[in-house]
């Protein structure tokens, strides 16, 4: 078991470089789930997100999910970075990476981790329209409330 | 004397990133930091106008509001969390 690592940063992250760090020189790893969320877009009027974290906490709170995810779905590796400042529709904003023996630890545990991430960790965004205007903080969602909930 | 640290919108209402403050012996859990917070001015109130959606981290930990506040060095007051 590798400790997990985590990274809250501005600049972004290779995808494929991720996971040569946790799968590089290993014979014991038979399933490497990824999850990358990206800033969207959906009505065309977004030219940024701003996110803003909790410098300290932020890294404490992924670091605690990252810990559990390890322990209970007995996961051989696990990388998450969380991206701050401007960041436009396309570009990248999280990603976590879960290695596992089997394919089913992998997939619970990047899920495990993306639920308690959104809603555990002191990251917030903020609007920026193409129009120029500041647009306003993203609202919490019931729904991620709840897929942090089915873990219980 | 805790430091009080602010973020999101909580951080926009108020006006401020963080500050000191000095609280009276009867505040003691967070729900009664949060009451005493709403007297301090109308930035706090417009901040703090609905304390039930109000998330507080003592020291970098999350807390509920029946929880005490203790001897924590900093406390974070910030919205529902919105990353990932």
């Amino acid at each position: 078991m590798t400790a997990p690592s985590v990274r809250v940063q501005t600049q972004d992250f290779e995808l494929q470089v991720e996971i040569e760090a946790l799968t590089h020189d290993r014979r014991d790893i038979g399933a490497v789930v990824t999850f990358t969320g990206l800033c969207r877009d959906e009505q065309g009027s977004l030219s940024a997100l701003e996110l803003e974290h909790y410098p300290g906490m932020a890294e404490a709170e992924m670091q605690r999910t990252a810990e559990l995810a390890v322990e209970r779905f007995s996961l051989l590796g696990l990388t998450a970075i969380h991206r701050f400042g401007k960041i436009a529709p396309g570009e990248n904003i999280v990603l976590v990476i879960a290695t596992a023996p089997h394919r089913q630890a992998a997939f619970d545990g990047a899920s495990f981790m993306m639920d308690f991430l959104k809603t555990s960790a002191p990251f917030w965004k903020k609007e920026h329209k193409a129009d120029g205007s500041t647009g306003d903080w993203v609202a919490a969602k019931d729904a991620d409330d709840r897929a942090r909930d089915r873990w219980r | 004397m805790p430091k009080l640290v602010y973020f999101a919108w909580v951080r926009e209402r108020i006006g401020k990133p963080e500050e000191q403050i000095e609280l009276p012996e009867d505040v003691r859990t967070v729900r009664q930091l949060l009451s005493h917070l709403k007297t301090l001015g109308e930035e706090y109130e417009a901040a703090l106008q609905y304390p039930e959606v109000i998330r507080v981290a003592l020291d970098q930990e999350h807390v509920e509001h029946h929880e005490p506040i203790g001897n924590a060095c900093e406390i974070g007051i910030f919205p529902p969390m919105t990353g990932g």
